[in-house]
């Protein structure tokens, strides 16, 4: 069977699912169950100065599928709601009887030198492999200049990352928040900082709803709703494209990635490490199952390993990171065609009305003389979108095959069609 | 069984009354919300889905069972009424098996179709539970005046198309209920309670419809005197009387159609009460048949013995239903056909000859017979139409002629439902006759 450990910001890790910070890693009576069910570590539920926060009444809105499947949750929490002492006391004894498991501290504070070194220093002392920065929480906290109030500003993201790096002498994470523009600038502030690595993504800023009868969002308290943060299977496109924008981008690709954002099975996980996480967090996922979910991510990773013959998750790790372009650099001459199997198709007819509809009227619906219909694809007016591919109900009834040509690899700055062609070519 | 005891014939009380009010509970039992929510999910929004050309009444199924899966159940039902105003009845009667289920894509590599019937009555029922006003409105008068005869499903669906028209429209029926075979016929743990009574309530609800009950055309009304009192005349009377087995011996007590055994069944305010054989013979191969055989069986018979002149894949009743006789415990026998009726003073037995196709594929009798032992024979071979009081309108083939817009050989008088030839003798196209000949009337109105 293939070995799972890796490695990240120095540390060791038995597997690279760690559970992120948020309610499932709350308590020591979370953590002890959640290393008991295979999870090879987890970042402690955000640590903030005492007094401790206090939460809200109703603090979980949901993105449902017609089957009442969750595609996402958006949370109003706010950081740990226990003191300090006992947050520091459970992740001693923690550490002591889960000597194998990686244990992160998450912290907040506010924009002080003092506050984020001494806080820092205490939970270090503590035991713990490393330091989370939470500059992510996007409701609440944000609103007492915490949270995301910093993680939006790269210069705060700089500042503090330093504050800690210099406090404490164990691995820095910095958690990113993914409600900026660009990625990129936070990402390179806490390389400037220090980081030994950055988490990401945290919530995205969401209303997800509207309780249509009471004309409130949700989750509502007490006849008011506000906005707070979505994560979940939906937000796994999001933080893929941000894990991937830093590990090829060459000011910010010496970033070690902590992947986070939606990661439900162990094809996303395996997708974060291709795009260049060295390993993952999970937390919506853990929420919606429970922490038994980690069996399918370590079986279905090490499955997929042996198949593919790796032995080692570096082995690929940031495989696919050179395969990310832009879009100046794809291929004009490229053509795919969608192609039916006739034996396959159960004539649902969604296919040619997609096309037909919102494509490009490339798929024919005629009548079998036998009775029936049959569907089947013009090729010259397919253009290869893949809609239909994506929309067909019967796995590998459409496939999408690249036809055969000897024209050259020509990108938009090079094809004569453009006007601002480059002289040169 | 129960009781090897010699017991005398038709005799009540052979169950008690809670296992009876089970037996006669909704052979399908409604979809929970869950169940909506599941199933609902299961169809695909077919394009031009073939379950919509297999039902008769070409209701728009994708588009309903989407709304009730965006959580829209009364929309759904509006999208189903539209189409099938007996979207109620019809949800709970059609073999969908042979119609709109057997047509499903899900069919096609799953062997599992999408449970259109319970997600149809789910919506119907749930817009039905509202009281809510009548969905549909009508349109302007037109000040025009149809008479209908019969209110059984093909006379209600063309009453309620035409009010919905603008016409006003008058319902003669014989009976004293309306619903015809909803309310006499199909079989009780199909429609329980008094669903039929209920949904022509709502029918009614659009307005513009006036029922005549006890009015029997022939009997009670002239149809010339309807004819010039109305502009146009629909008429929609079933079929009225039954085929008999032509035995000598056929009037003795215990030989009973299977459609009165049922209409006295369905009517019957306590089912326990109701007289039964101890050792029945139904002989058909029908729906009607099925029907008669397995609620015998529901109200306690102890022995039901089916028996059919060819074989099961002769059989009109569908697979769905031949399996429905079989695990309620009745006896099927095939290639069989009665040849004498047993009685001395009261009915002893019946003697069947075995049957067989000859060489040009005629159905023979073999001259090998065999006896079953009966006290009530039940027959359900068919019924045809009455003829006596449709004078004026050719019948062929035991059917009243219609053209393509339902206009029977006598001008201005249409005709839908089992009484022509249209599909199969089925509630949903009995509907979809009476709304089409509806649609036809109004056209027939404006150029007349
Ligand atoms: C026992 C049985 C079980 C059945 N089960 C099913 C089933 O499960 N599913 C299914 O889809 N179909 C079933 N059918 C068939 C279905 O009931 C009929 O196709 C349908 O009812 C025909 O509708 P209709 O309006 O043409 O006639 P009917 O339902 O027969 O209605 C005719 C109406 O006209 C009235 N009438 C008759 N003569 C006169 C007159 N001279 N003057 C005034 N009024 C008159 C009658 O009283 C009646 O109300 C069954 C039929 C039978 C007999
Ligand atoms: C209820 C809830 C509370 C959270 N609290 C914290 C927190 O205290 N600190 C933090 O860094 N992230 C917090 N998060 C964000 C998660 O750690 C994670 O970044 C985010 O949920 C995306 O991952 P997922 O899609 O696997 O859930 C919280 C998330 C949820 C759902
Ligand atoms: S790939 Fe796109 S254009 Fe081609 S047939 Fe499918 S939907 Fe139409
Ligand atoms: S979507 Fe797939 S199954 Fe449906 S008609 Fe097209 S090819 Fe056939
Ligand atoms: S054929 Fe089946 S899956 Fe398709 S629309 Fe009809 S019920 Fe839905």
């Amino acid at each position: 069977m293939a070995d799972l450990s890796c490695k990240i910001a120095g540390i060791d890790s038995l597997n690279p699912f760690w559970l992120a910070s948020a309610p499932p890693t709350d308590k020591k009576y979370n953590v002890v169950r959640a290393f008991q069910a295979g999870w090879g570590g987890v970042v402690w539920k955000t640590l903030g100065i005492d007094p401790p926060v206090v939460n809200v009444s109703s603090r979980y809105g949901a993105h449902h599928d017609q089957n009442r499947r969750l595609l996402g949750i958006n949370n109003i929490e706010l950081i740990s709601d226990r003191p300090l002492a006992l947050n520091l006391q459970e992740i001693r004894e923690c550490r002591a009887e889960w000597p194998d498991h990686v244990i992160i501290g998450s912290m907040m504070a506010p924009i002080e030198e003092r506050a984020w070194k001494d806080l820092a220093q205490q939970i270090a002392e503590s035991g713990v492999h490393g330091i989370e920065l939470n500059l992510g929480c996007p409701h609440g906290m944000c609103e007492r200049g915490m949270g995301s109030a910093i993680g939006q500003v790269p210069e705060m993201v700089e500042q503090v990352t330093r504050w800690v790096k210099e406090a404490v002498d164990i691995p820095v994470f910095t958690k990113l928040t993914p409600n900026i523009t660009n990625i990129l600038w936070s990402a390179e502030a806490a390389l400037k900082g220090g980081a030994d690595a950055v988490s990401l993504i945290n919530t995205v800023n969401s209303i997800i709803s509207v309780d249509l009868d009471q004309m409130v969002p949700e989750p509502m308290v007490d006849g008011k709703g506000t906005h707070g943060g979505y994560c979940g299977s939906a937000v796994k496109p999001i933080a893929l494209n941000m894990v991937a924008e830093i590990a090829r981008t060459p000011e910010t690709r010496a970033l070690e990635i902590s992947g986070i954002g939606g990661i439900t099975t162990w094809k996303d996980a395996a997708e974060f490490m291709a795009l260049g996480a060295n390993a993952v967090q999970v937390c919506t996922a853990a929420m919606i199952y429970g922490f038994r979910v980690v069996d399918d991510l370590i079986d279905g990773m090490s499955q997929w390993m042996d198949d593919q013959g790796y032995s080692s998750v570096d082995q690929f790790t940031r495989k696919a990171v050179p395969q990310v372009a832009n879009w100046n650099e794809l291929n004009m001459n490229f053509d795919t065609k969608a192609v039916i199997d006739p034996d396959k198709c159960i004539e649902c007819g969604r296919c040619h009305i997609a096309c037909e509809d919102t494509s490009h009227q490339a798929i024919a619906m005629n009548a079998k003389p036998e009775g029936g219909k049959e569907f089947v694809v013009i090729d010259e007016e397919c253009v290869g979108c893949n809609l239909c591919y994506h929309i067909c109900p019967v796995p590998d009834c459409i496939t999408m095959e690249p036809v055969k040509t000897d024209k050259p690899y020509m990108t938009w700055p090079q094809h004569p069609l453009n006007p601002m062609r480059d002289a040169a070519e | 069984m129960t009781t090897q005891q010699a017991k005398p014939a038709l005799q009540t009380g052979q169950m008690s009354a809670v296992a009876i009010a089970d037996n006669f509970s909704d052979l399908h039992p409604p979809f929970s919300t869950l169940q909506a929510m599941a199933e609902s999910n299961r169809c695909l929004y077919c394009y031009d889905a073939p379950c919509v050309t297999a039902c008769p009444t070409s209701i728009d199924i994708p588009s309903f069972i989407r709304k009730i899966s965006t959580g829209n159940p009364d929309g759904a039902a509006k999208t189903i009424l539209s189409a099938n105003i007996m979207g109620g009845t019809c949800a709970r009667a059609c073999p969908t098996e042979v119609l709109c289920e057997q047509a499903c894509v899900r069919n096609v590599a799953e062997d599992e179709a999408v449970e259109i019937g319970s997600l149809q009555r789910y919506a119907v029922d749930h817009l039905m539970a509202r009281n809510l006003p009548h969905p549909f409105k009508r349109a302007e008068a037109t000040g025009k005046k149809i008479a209908v005869i019969g209110a059984g499903p093909a006379g209600l669906s063309c009453a309620h198309r035409a009010a919905m028209l603008g016409h006003d429209v008058t319902v003669f029926e014989a009976k004293p209920k309306p619903g015809g075979l909803n309310e006499y016929g199909l079989a009780a743990y199909k429609m329980t309670n008094d669903f039929a009574q209920r949904e022509v309530e709502f029918l009614l609800g659009i307005g513009g419809i006036t029922i005549e009950y006890g009015k029997a055309l022939g009997r009670d009304i002239a149809l010339a005197d309807v004819k010039s009192s109305f502009d146009a005349v629909f008429v929609g009377v079933g079929l009225g009387a039954t085929n008999n087995l032509g035995l000598a011996g056929e009037a003795a007590s215990g030989v009973d159609d299977a459609i009165d055994f049922i209409e006295n069944l369905r009517q019957a305010s306590d089912k326990s009460t109701l007289p039964v054989g101890n050792s029945v013979v139904v002989i058909g191969g029908g729906n009607t048949a099925i029907d008669a055989a397995v609620q015998a069986k529901r109200l306690g018979a102890d022995e039901v013995t089916l028996v059919y002149r060819r074989g099961p894949e002769h059989m009109s009743a569908t697979e769905f239903e031949q399996e429905l006789a079989k695990i309620n415990g009745v006896i099927v026998r095939y290639w069989a056909k009665p040849v004498e009726i047993k009685a001395n003073g009261r009915l002893m037995g019946m003697v069947f000859e075995k049957t067989a196709l000859d060489a040009s594929g005629k159905l023979v009798g073999t001259g090998e017979t065999f006896e079953v032992k009966t006290d009530q024979v039940l027959k359900a071979i068919g019924q045809k139409i009455k003829t006596d009081d449709l004078a004026g309108m050719e019948i062929s083939g035991g059917k009243i002629v219609v053209d393509d817009t339902y206009q029977t050989t006598a001008p201005g008088i249409f005709a839908g439902g089992d009484c022509i030839k249209s599909g199969e003798d089925l509630t949903v196209q009995s509907v979809e006759d009476g709304k089409c000949a509806a649609i036809a009337i109004d056209a027939f109105l404006k150029t007349a």
